[in-house]
């Protein structure tokens, strides 16, 4: 289970680490082809309105009309799964994309600088990195309120130390190499040694990190609305349509809870495929990949 | 500088780290909650309401303050053990926690205990053949149980376990038509100790489900740890040593490789705790299991600010606590490390 663990590293083989990251790609690929074609879907009339239903039966089991049945609103559990994914994907993206445009600079300066400030950065994402996931995200989810990008900013806050981490390390590792040393003194500025040694090997470091955090982000996103926060009533979601199944389990209802809960686990599964495999096969083919350590 | 004289700095640098992060913790949840959009008095009494009523929740709040003065109060207040009081029924939160954490505590422990042990033994299970079978069916079990969502976990669960087949029940932590145990608060040490086994019975009958589901979604990470750590011994060079003198596989696993494996799984068992807490946040309201996790979720339901603080800054700050101790110990348990 994720939810603040960094997911133990593990060298697969080479050869099956890039079959591992292909199963993921396919998997992350068929989502994202889902969350684009279900609004085209959902136009033509193939699949039902997410959000509509008055006229349907409430919590009809899976028929010929709605093959996987209606909820305690009529709406059909099939068309709001699939519009899950996009949400899903959508605010996932947000939140790293955002995560990484302030950790990555922010890592960076904090490494190649040093000194006071820098300290001060660490000790104050160290802090941030020891509180479980969850309930920081839950925190802050609750003082954003309910909206797409509060969500991607409560998100976003959580993942933040984890890129100014790995790459503040790179930096100041980086910067005590004697090459770098040496070019520094031919006169290269600060810009230049960090582009030119540095991103290539925050290249191969990121985007590992950056599937396993989605994997991570899409179970947080999915706990918060399962905890009613996050999201507005109007978008489906999965991890709020999970909430309202609750209440319906101990009736024996159970096509409300599995369908979107199945489609969470297999996002998840696909994008933690994708990250080991990558994880596997980036340091099976250069050998030198740093991996994110704990201790500073 | 000797081994010892490292090892005590670090141990200082340490424990003296422990209440800087303590207050930065507390400071970032104060000043989160203040920072925020929104008046919290409009969240709790509505925009309409008159301003009397405003003021006065204003004024028993500490609201009117300048926020300096706020956060003076707030730490002093800390620091004394008052972590201030519900705005829903004027129980104070100290209390609050103190009436929900053996709950809490009772379901995670079982877990964990549960994740160790099924996780080590699905971890060990893949050795005799590295990337064979039993192996892979290991590490995607690994994965399998991370990518599995708690919650919904949770609901499967319950469907199979509690409804169909009826064995268990759907959730709570103790019938309602019985007097629960008194004492501790942990139901189980206090039935046992009151001898009466009707309690005993029905608050495990209860503790099963969820501690079970909470502890199969964590093994995973111990399987991971050890499997990892196994690996990387048993490419050491000790073991190259004992296998050349002749000693038996079995021998060189069970007397060579694995001790040194299971130290680190002290490491990661602290980092469990950080995670059996977001779990524990899910399984609770799912298993309406009355834990601390299960009062933070009412609270933010009922906008009790108070509450939703002090249940942030108590967790936050056991889990740091945990964190350094579980640091502390492997430093004073691993004579190989540097620090």
């Amino acid at each position: 289970m994720a939810l603040g663990v960094p997911f133990p590293l593990k060298p697969f083989g080479p050869g099956l680490a890039a079959r591992l990251a292909r199963w993921g790609l396919v998997i992350v690929v068929a989502y994202a082809l889902v969350a684009l074609a279900t609004p085209l879907l959902i136009q033509a009339g193939l699949v039902a309105d997410a959000n509509g239903g008055l006229e349907n039966p409430i919590y009809g089991p899976p028929s010929l009309a709605h093959w996987c049945g209606t909820d305690r609103l009529g709406r059909d559990v099939c068309a709001r799964t699939l519009a899950g994914s996009g949400v899903a994907l959508e605010v996932v993206a947000l939140a790293l994309g955002l995560a990484l445009l302030i950790g990555v600079p922010l890592g960076m300066v904090s490494g190649y600088l040093g000194g006071g400030l820098d300290r001060l950065l660490v000790l104050l994402m160290d802090t941030l990195y020891t509180l479980p996931v969850l309930l920081l995200s839950v925190v802050l989810a609750f003082l954003l309120g309910k909206g797409l990008p509060n969500a991607a900013a409560a998100l976003c806050v959580v993942y933040v130390p984890q890129y100014f981490r790995v790459v503040r390390n790179q930096t100041a590792q980086v910067k005590a190499d004697l090459f770098v040393e040496a070019a520094r003194s031919l006169g290269a500025g600060p810009i230049w040694i960090l582009r030119r040694y540095l991103l290539r090997n925050v290249v191969t470091t990121v985007p590992v990190l950056l599937s396993l955090n989605a994997a991570d982000a899409v179970l947080v996103l999915g706990g918060l609305g399962f905890l009613g926060l996050g999201l507005p009533e109007s978008i489906p979601e999965w991890g709020s349509d999970l909430q309202q199944a609750l209440g319906a389990v101990p009736t024996g209802i159970w096509w409300t809870a599995l369908y979107p809960g199945l489609a969470m686990f297999g996002l998840v599964l696909g994008l933690s495929f994708l990250g080991e495999g990558l994880e596997g096969w980036l340091s099976g083919a250069s050998g030198r990949l740093e991996k994110p350590s704990k201790q500073t | 500088m000797s081994r010892r004289r490292q090892l005590l700095a670090y141990l200082a640098s340490r424990l003296l780290l422990l209440p800087v992060m303590l207050w930065l913790i507390a400071s970032l949840v104060f000043l989160l909650l203040r920072v925020a959009p929104g008046d919290p008095i409009d969240a709790l009494l509505g925009t309409r309401a008159p301003e009397a009523a405003r003021t006065a929740l204003r004024q028993q709040l500490g609201l009117d303050q300048s926020l300096a003065s706020q956060y003076g109060h707030f730490l002093w207040d800390l620091l004394h053990g008052q972590l201030g009081t519900s705005l829903t029924n004027q129980e104070s939160v100290l209390s609050v926690i103190g009436r929900s954490l053996p709950a809490s505590l009772e379901l995670g422990v079982l877990a964990l205990l549960i994740a160790a042990v099924l996780g080590l033994a699905v971890g060990f299970s893949g050795i005799a053949r590295p990337e064979g079978r039993l192996d892979l069916a290991g590490r995607l079990y690994g994965i399998g149980t991370y990518a599995l969502p708690p919650f919904w976990a949770a609901m499967v669960v319950q469907l199979v376990f509690a409804v169909w087949l009826g064995w268990l029940p759907v959730g709570g932590r103790f019938p309602a038509t019985l007097v629960p145990p008194s004492g501790t608060g942990f139901y189980l040490l206090d039935s046992l100790r009151s001898g009466s086994w009707s309690q005993f019975s029905a608050s495990l009958r209860h503790l099963v489900l969820p501690a079970a589901t909470l502890g199969v979604l964590l093994s995973g990470i111990f399987d991971n740890a050890l499997r990892l750590n196994l690996r990387r011994a048993l490419d050491s060079d000790y073991v190259e040593a004992a296998r050349s003198r002749g000693l038996s596989e079995t021998r060189v696993v069970l007397r060579h490789a694995l001790p040194n494996a299971l130290l680190p799984l002290l490491t990661i068992t602290g980092i469990t705790v950080a995670s059996l807490i977001g779990g524990a946040l899910l399984i609770e309201v799912t298993f309406s299991w009355p834990g601390i996790a299960f009062r933070l979720q009412e609270a933010i339901g009922q906008r009790d600010y108070p509450v939703v603080q002090g249940i942030v800054v108590v967790v936050a700050g056991l889990v740091v606590a945990v964190g350094v101790a579980v640091d502390l110990l492997v430093a004073l348990l691993d004579p190989r490390l540097k620090f």
